[in-house]
């Protein structure tokens, strides 16, 4: 496994759109990857090659091949589609969920607040990858069950995160002005409350997708994920395991990939955290 | 002239955690059509309560109206449900708030935001409402509006950004216009041309205006009538020009007394007189004197002013005072 990227608190200003032009340009090379997947890769990456097994880097096989001579460039480009549409469906199912909830806990408060609020404290106890462990058993091993894992694991964060930030512009004096020119909950909800907590919302999705990733790569690598033989990264990993010390352009080449798609994500996380967040403006 | 809002023995009470204590008690007021009436008051003597009361938005359940009734063509406002009261703020009773630099949404266009409130209550489409919107940046003098409505709030100073929000608060064309301090927080130049706009267009749409403010200078030039709140009651109500040249509750008075004089000034900065201020200071309204709340600080105050609380009583036509030893006509 990979270590996770670290992502530093802050970053001078003029940094900012290098981060954000890094993590944009590779997020798009990987959205080209998963989008054409087959297309573009060089061999069919579950066709079996019994001559060629456990190849080190060659000039046919750009990255070598695995234990049953399938090759892993062709594995990696078209396993960036699982990736990919993983951790984007998790963090748009999450983003949904935990808008809702921390929106709602944080704008009408008492009771509604109360128990929603317990809920998510109750959820935050449990570590996100033991929760998304326990959610993939009973979800089943799939990309299904992995983005219901990963999604459920990302609610409570964001709902607590959304409803800080609601909590805190409700209070504000343009607020009171909306209710006093009549306007209803749900207007002033969506139209004046939410697309103001909307930069923190975004920033925290765009790091939460570097999450995704992480926790995807680990259930697969665990066997909790995506099935052999669909070219997934983790699951690849997983299964290479075996493999280290004769071939270790196995491990390297997910490990590599994964690690790309993170620091893709926080990258551009920060980057917009930089260029949004006026305190670190010059 | 039937009024069009009155108010009879409205009493808010707040409860803080320590204290339970009525922040306006037993107010009676009337506005009528095309008037101004101006609540004048220290900060804590309850007119900007009694703002909020009238629009129902105090901070339930901290404060609550806990007597009176707001009467409004028809309608108890005190005791209006909160669909009645959407229908009716912004569309018939506007609000005009203290903080221009924070009273609009800095995420939306100054322009639509307008248009948002016509949307709502008028039903206008979007083109109507822009070509509206344009016209009332106009009314409220707000340079080039064609442009202006495609700005942000932040690239707005703080006048024109309260031209924006005196345009949203008479968007609907109100029957009831409440102003809170709308020029506090300005500089005083641009007070003063914000006044003379305000001025002009509540002569314009014909409203019932409440202006509440402690700065007389403001009152002087713009109200009709005046009530002096003190400690959450009202304690003298009589048209501006009474006011001015005869004020017979000492607390006016002492008020009256505190603004310098231009013609007066040479003189003063000659002998190095002090401006007359009123000694003391406002008591806590939860430990409020039995009877008259000003008599702590009041020259005029006997021994009746300690047990018995004064009634506010008609001393001259059109003229109440709430106060047991009434300053003497001037002339």
């Amino acid at each position: 496994m990979p270590e996770a990227v670290v992502r530093s608190r802050r970053r001078p200003a003029r940094q900012a759109n290098l981060f954000l032009w890094l993590g944009a340009g590779l997020l798009t090379a990987f959205v080209v990857l998963a989008v054409l997947g087959e297309q573009i890769a060089p061999y069919d990456p579950t066709a079996q090659d019994l001559f060629a097994m456990l190849e080190g880097p060659t000039a046919v096989h750009l990255l070598g091949t695995d234990n049953v001579g399938r090759d892993i460039l062709s594995r990696i480009i078209v396993g960036t589609r699982f990736t990919l549409s993983i951790a984007l469906a998790s963090v748009f199912f999450a983003g949904i969920g935990g808008i809702a909830l921390g929106s709602v806990a944080g704008y009408f408060g008492g009771m509604t607040d109360r128990i929603v609020t317990g809920i998510i404290d109750l959820l935050l106890t449990v570590p996100n990858i033991v929760l998304a462990i326990a959610i993939a058993s009973v979800a089943g091993s799939s990309a299904t069950g992995l983005t219901i894992a990963i999604t459920a694991s990302f609610i409570p964060p964001l709902a607590r995160l959304v409803r800080g930030r609601v909590i805190e512009l409700r209070e504000e004096d343009f607020i009171a002005a909306a209710v006093t020119v009549g306007m209803g909950h749900g207007r002033i909800l969506l139209r004046h409350i939410l697309p103001n907590a909307a930069t923190v919302i975004v920033i925290e999705l765009s790091l939460n997708a570097g999450q995704a990733v992480l926790i995807g790569s680990a259930l697969g690598f665990l066997g909790l994920g995506v099935q052999p033989p669909a070219p997934e990264w983790g699951t690849m990993l997983g299964a290479s395991r075996e493999y280290l010390i004769v071939a270790p352009h196995l491990v390297i080449a997910p490990g590599i990939a994964i690690s790309l798609l993170v620091l893709a994500f926080n990258a551009f996380g920060d980057g917009l955290r930089d260029v949004f967040d006026p305190a670190s403006r010059n | 002239m039937t009024p069009l809002l009155s108010i009879e023995g409205l009493t808010v009470e707040l409860s803080t955690g320590d204290h339970s204590f009525e922040a306006v008690s037993d107010i009676t007021l009337a506005v009528a059509r095309n008037e101004v009436l101006a609540l004048v008051g220290e900060s804590g003597s309850g007119k900007s309560m009694t703002a909020l009361a009238i629009m129902r938005l105090l901070p339930e359940p901290v404060a609550d109206i806990v007597a009176g009734t707001i009467m409004f063509d028809g309608i108890d406002l005190a005791s209006a449900g909160e669909v009645t009261l959407r229908g009716i703020r912004g569309n018939r009773i506007g609000l005009i708030f203290q903080e221009p630099m924070t009273s609009l949404n800095p995420s939306i266009r100054v322009g639509p935001q307008v248009a948002e409130v016509l949307r709502l209550h008028k039903g206008l489409d979007a083109a109507s409402a822009r070509r509206r919107v344009e016209e009332l940046f106009e009314q409220v003098r707000i340079p080039d509006p064609k442009r202006r409505y495609d700005d942000y709030p932040h690239q707005m100073s703080g006048g024109m950004r309260q031209r924006v929000v005196i345009a949203l608060a008479l968007a609907c064309d109100p029957d009831v216009l409440i102003a809170d301090e709308p020029t506090t927080a300005l500089d005083v130049t641009t007070q003063a041309q914000i006044l003379e706009t305000f001025r002009d267009l509540q002569a314009s749409v014909e409203a019932a205006t409440i202006l509440i403010t402690h700065d007389l200078a403001v009152v002087a030039e713009t109200a009709d009538r005046i009530a002096v709140m003190y400690a959450g009651r009202i304690v003298e109500e009589t048209t501006t020009e009474q006011l001015f040249v005869s004020p017979r509750h000492p607390y006016t008075h002492g008020l009256l007394g505190s603004i310098p004089h231009i013609a007066e000034a040479e003189e003063e900065t000659r002998t190095r007189d002090r401006l007359p201020e009123i000694a003391g200071t406002v008591p806590a309204l939860w430990a409020l004197p039995p009877g008259c709340a000003f008599e702590p600080r009041c020259p005029r105050a006997s021994k009746r002013c300690v047990g018995e609380r004064p009634p506010l009583a008609e001393l001259a036509p059109g003229h109440t005072t709430a106060c047991w030893h009434p300053v003497e006509t001037a002339g």
